[in-house]
């Protein structure tokens, strides 16, 4: 990558929202098939496509910033594990349904009340996309919460994996609420916001809906951290393998 | 020529021009080149490249040249829908935004069935007074 991340921090602020929501999607994309009725196929395969067009508009305000010379597919394609800047959460597996589930919550929980701050952002494409991204969010949300609540208030087994995710996860989901310079930085320009000022609303949707699910929140304050510095768990190289197969057997192929 | 342009389908909803759906933006001339602008109805809305294709082709059909831009904000709801297009979904079976009632029978004893159906901006709902499962155009502001 050609793009100097330490010296443009709007661009480095770009591309880390982007990373988020491309792992995301891809995470998603793979539990496709693997879902308990048909009807949460195409929610899956809805949520992921949504997370994905946001991501290509902000891999194609990122591509215009760092002037053009890396497209948006190369941005998503042709970067390697220590270029990505995505949080931790979205790169972990999932072993069934509730850890799907539990990941997104608490990722659509990050996006419900991250976007109608961006929506303000001095930066208009940035506001642009957040006023678009905002509405969706809230539908994502609606959607994971409800399964969160069905899992946990639901039978034995179900509840049981559902704490077993929230236990698993939890020490990631952290790492969203977090500044580095990037954040400040972005944060103090008008274009971004400092995470921490969102924790609070992020803690009161997610804990409400643990609540009525009958979940227990963890009480471990270890938070695991380093994805929005490249530094990341295992499982994200083999997710680029995967999700970057293509580009790398074939570079330049296109549909 | 903005008839040309507004004439152009939704490919996912055939029997609903771009137009009518709400999507088409502007269109203007930008020295020999028509300019288009369209919004997409959710983010990833696969059928985007499909409609800058379509419009280009039905323009160049006309000879002219054209360049399709997408444009974000405002970000589109379903009140930008026409009274036009809300008919012709509920012809098709189809419940049109803020319609809640069964498209087959009109009864307003309906449930849900999936918040997510077979696109990316319509519902899963059936009737309970006629059993017929029917797709609900989601509301979107």
């Amino acid at each position: 990558m050609t793009f100097d991340l330490e010296t443009d921090t709007r661009l480095a602020y770009v591309l880390r929202l982007a990373d988020d929501l491309l792992i995301n999607s891809q995470r998603l994309a793979e539990f496709v098939t693997n879902a308990p009725e048909l009807e949460e196929e195409l929610a899956i395969a809805n949520v992921s496509l949504d997370n994905l067009g946001v991501a290509h508009a902000l891999y194609g305000y990122a591509s215009e910033l760092g002037g053009g010379e890396e497209s948006a597919d190369d941005l998503a394609f042709l970067r390697d594990e220590r270029e990505f800047t995505n949080c931790l959460l979205v790169e972990q597996p999932h072993r069934d349904f509730a850890d799907v589930m539990v990941r997104q919550l608490f990722f659509d929980a990050w996006h419900l009340v991250l976007w109608p701050e961006l929506e303000s952002s001095s930066d208009e494409r940035i506001a642009a996309i957040a006023a678009k991204a905002a509405k969706e969010a809230r539908y994502h949300f609606r959607h994971s919460s409800s399964w969160v609540i069905r899992l946990g208030d639901g039978t034995a087994e179900s509840r049981r994996r559902a704490q077993r995710a929230v236990d698993g996860l939890w020490r990631f989901a952290g790492e969203l609420l977090m500044s580095d310079r990037v954040d400040a930085d972005a944060a103090a320009a008008g274009v971004g916001v400092v995470p921490e000022r969102l924790a609070d609303s992020w803690h009161r949707e997610v804990r409400a809906i643990l609540q009525e699910a009958t979940l227990v929140v963890p009480v471990d304050p270890f938070v695991a951290a380093g994805g929005r510095q490249g530094r990341h768990t295992e499982h994200l190289g083999h997710l680029l393998a995967e999700m970057q197969y293509m580009q790398r057997a074939y570079p330049g192929m296109v549909w | 020529m903005r008839d040309i342009v507004a004439a152009v389908n939704d490919p996912e909803l055939p029997s609903i021009t771009i137009a009518e759906l709400g999507i088409l933006r502007d269109v203007r001339m930008d020295g020999e080149t028509v300019v288009v602008s369209i919004t997409p109805t959710y983010s990833g809305c696969p059928a985007m490249g499909v409609i800058a294709e379509d419009i280009a082709a039905a323009l160049r059909a006309h000879s002219y040249e054209s360049r399709i831009e997408t444009v974000l904000s405002p970000a589109w709801t379903t009140d930008w829908m026409s009274e036009s297009a809300k008919q012709k979904l509920r012809e098709e079976g189809v419940a049109p935004p803020g319609d809640a009632i069964c498209p087959q029978c009109s009864s307003d004893d309906i449930r849900i069935v999936s918040e997510f159906g077979s696109v990316a901006c319509q519902a899963l709902h059936a009737c309970v007074s006629c059993g017929e499962p029917f797709p609900y155009f989601k509301t979107l502001r």
